[in-house]
């Protein structure tokens, strides 16, 4: 079997698992289930610009806060349809990454990220300044009778666990299929060596806003199918710590992976769960966790699985 | 090892014999009929489990402290009186972090996890807001203690209900009349940027225009602020009150660069307690307080007339009379807002015992009977005060305290009327569907 084969084999194996796990857990594993694949497609957002292109964003947060208020403000204030602000979302973080790769890719490395900061910063701020439309850090509720795309009403937890593998499976192959391509190598060349890949006639600052926009894009249809799924659009969402979360997602799960975003979430996801059934320091637990697996795991789960096991692991 | 699973009813006689009877109808039932068996065992002995999702961590940390042990306290003198219908109460807590999408999480895990009748006790309003949609899709009954006028104001859903503690829109309503008559009619406002401060600049400021009042300044603070004399200056020199409410862990710096600013003289200052609660008034640098005025949600400091409920309810807690712990007189509680915990935790039970509540397919029709409640007179269940239920808006009404600064303690100048917070219907959660 080809090494390509292999890798799309393995990614829709695990679609498949995802799929028939729908039918056999418990109703709270099998919510929790349908939030990580959430989330997890906001990591795998945030994996494309830092895992494969060497971006590190300190700012990701503005991209699924765009989302999730693209969506829920066009559906509050425009009347759009679930499916028209999901689309209206998506159409924000685009916009949004567009002009911040811009401006941001202008810097490298440090500024880069100081640089992605601000600018979440002030997409943060500017959701809670015109609090009268966002109600500010309290946020708001888009109406369960709202949350019907195609008369399938996503609130429905069966409805909300396919809607959020369907988002999953569609951004997981998407990024296997870039990485795959010849324009997912240049990403890797840019990452490990970005003069070399300018040297070698590439568009790097072409290559490096495209990969943003994919990465800003994917988190922003994270966030809106978030504020769709789970009935909740606050500003909460813009604040750094979700910035700070896909980072430590995609550092836990394997920096570019494409499944160590998944792998990540999952992990992050549970450790803070069943560590807060134990102790009110669960988050100080969670820190040393991390400390330890960036000092003997560094390359993360699926990296170390790379290394030690499935070599073609991409 | 935290207490996340606290059990608050202690090994008595009567739990024991429970214990034995169910055993023994456990092993009939295993032995001959067992669906009957697992059936009757269920709901005859069975805790009534409450779900508590408590701010632990994060800003609400302060509140979320109080919320708890004043939860346990009130779930031990419900259990010590023999329960809800008969049975034991089962406090399940975990900590949402003050933070909506744990919160969301955290009612997920209480009504697929860990099987709660109810969830209860979230104060931040964000947290509300963003747990209230799971709550009303898992058509778990969520019943919070947030003052946001959120539950009123039709953004929610038939399943959440505050019966325990007023909103802010009644709250700033019933203090206009006083503040006008009494301190004065130009009022500068400092208040938390964001939509609690907001609330307050809204509905005080129509309020007190009603009184023939004015704001004549709206000084809105950054929530990340940690130095407040740059906005002291923005208050107009004719300013005959200043109005403050601030939240977070700067609450006490705020205050006290407050008095440096002005010194003696300063206008009248009206604060709501949310500013100082969980601190102690006799701090150094707050001396400046001195004759100034504060609403509070229930007098921290025992009254010349303090009622026997109020006596009851200290005491359960474990708080002395200043408002702090028996324990630590350092360790001050969150008394204008906590005493919602308790008066929640009975309305609850009222709910489940007026409708017969055995089980989770109960819900809807103990959401009917807390609907039904109106009158929740003063006792040792609502030690607040007499309180006024509109099942309509699921939100309760109730008297207010002004209190001047005397002696570095606070003196209850003026109670208002429950009327003084009333204000129209903007939902009626009864027509929605369960």
């Amino acid at each position: 079997m080809s090494k390509g084969a292999k890798q799309w084999g393995l990614h829709l194996g695990i679609i498949a698992l995802l799929f028939v796990l729908q039918f056999i857990l418990p109703a709270y594993h099998h919510g929790n289930l349908a939030r990580i694949m959430v989330l997890a497609t906001f990591a795998i957002g945030y994996n494309i610009a830092f895992g494969y292109t060497g971006l590190l964003s300190l700012g990701h947060a503005m991209f699924f806060a765009a989302g999730m208020y693209g969506l829920a403000l066009t559906m509050k204030f425009l009347g759009f349809s679930a499916a028209t602000g999901l689309l209206a979302g998506i159409v924000s973080a685009f916009v949004l990454s567009l002009a911040v790769g811009l401006l941001a890719l202008r810097t490298i490395g440090v500024a880069f990220m100081i640089v992605t900061l601000m600018f979440a910063q002030s997409v943060y701020l500017s959701i809670l300044y015109f609090g009268k439309y966002t109600r500010g850090d309290e946020g708001f509720v888009i109406q369960q009778a709202d949350r019907v795309i195609a008369g399938i009403d996503l609130s429905n937890p069966v409805n909300r666990y396919f809607a959020a593998l369907v988002l999953l499976s569609f951004c997981l192959l998407v990024s296997l299929k870039l990485i795959q391509a010849p324009f997912g190598r240049v990403l890797i060349a840019i990452r490990e060596n970005e003069e070399r890949t300018k040297m070698l006639g590439y568009d790097v600052f072409r290559h490096k806003l495209a990969s943003l926009m994919i990465s800003g894009t994917i988190s922003g249809a994270a966030g809106a199918a978030y504020g769709l799924l789970f009935g909740y659009a606050g500003a909460s969402f813009a604040t750094v710590q979700y910035s700070i979360f896909p980072l430590l997602w995609v550092l836990l799960g394997g920096a570019g992976t494409i499944i160590g975003p998944l792998a990540g979430t999952l992990f992050m996801f549970y450790l803070i769960d069943l560590l807060s059934e134990i102790t009110s320091a669960y988050m100080l637990i969670a820190g040393v966790v991390l400390v330890l697996l960036t000092l003997f795991a560094r390359q993360g789960i699926m990296g170390e699985v790379r290394k030690r096991v499935i070599r073609w692991l991409p | 090892m935290t207490d996340n699973k606290q059990k608050t009813n202690l090994t008595t006689r009567r739990g024991a014999l429970k214990k034995i009877a169910a055993g023994t109808g456990a092993i009939i039932g295993a032995t001959s009929m067992p669906l009957l068996g697992r059936y009757s065992q269920a709901h005859s002995s069975e805790p009534i489990r409450i779900g508590f999702q408590v701010h632990r961590t994060g800003i609400g940390a302060a509140y979320g402290r109080w919320y708890d042990r004043t939860t346990m306290a009130v779930a031990k003198v419900i259990n010590d009186a023999g329960g809800i219908n008969g049975r034991p109460v089962e406090i399940i807590t975990e900590d949402d972090g003050t933070d909506p999408k744990r919160g969301a999480e955290i009612v997920e895990k209480f009504a697929t996890k860990h099987k709660c009748d109810v969830a209860y006790g979230t104060l931040f309003s964000h947290v509300v807001i963003g747990s209230a949609p799971r709550a009303g899709e898992l058509k778990i009954p969520y019943f919070v203690v947030s003052e946001g006028h959120h539950v009123a104001s039709g953004m929610l859903n038939r399943y959440t209900l505050q019966p325990g503690i007023t909103d802010v829109k009644s709250q700033v309503q019933a203090m206009a009349p006083f503040v006008s008559a009494n301190l004065g009619k130009k009022v500068a406002m400092i208040f938390p940027d964001f939509a609690f401060g907001h609330n307050h600049r809204d509905y005080f400021s129509e309020a007190i225009e009603k009184q023939g009042g004015k704001v004549v300044a709206k000084i809105a603070i950054p929530p990340t602020e940690t130095s407040f004399t740059k906005y002291f200056p923005k208050i107009p020199r004719d300013t005959d009150v200043i109005y403050h409410v601030m939240v977070g862990p700067a609450v006490l710096t705020f205050v006290k660069e407050m008095g440096e600013f002005y010194g003696p003289n300063a206008p009248q200052i009206f604060g709501f307690i949310d500013s100082l609660e969980a601190v102690d008034l006799a701090s150094p640098g707050l001396e400046f307080l001195e004759g100034t005025y504060f609403w509070e949600g229930n007098p921290r400091y025992a009254q010349k007339d303090q009622s026997e409920y109020d006596k009851f309810y200290r005491k359960a807690i474990g708080i002395d009379a200043n408002g702090a712990s028996i324990s630590d007189s350092k360790d001050v509680s969150t008394y204008a807002h906590m005493f919602g915990c308790w008066e929640t935790m009975f309305t609850i039970k009222d709910a489940m015992e007026a409708s017969g509540y055995q089980s989770p397919k109960d819900r809807a029709k103990m959401i009917e009977a807390a609907e039904a409640i109106t009158t929740m007179a003063a006792s040792n269940e609502h030690p607040q005060g007499d309180k006024l239920f509109n099942g309509k808006t699921h939100q309760v009404f109730g008297k207010q305290y002004i209190s001047k600064v005397n002696g570095q303690k606070l003196e209850v100048v003026h109670t208002t009327s429950i009327e003084d917070g009333f204000y129209p219907d903007e939902t009626d959660y009864t027509k929605k569907p369960f």
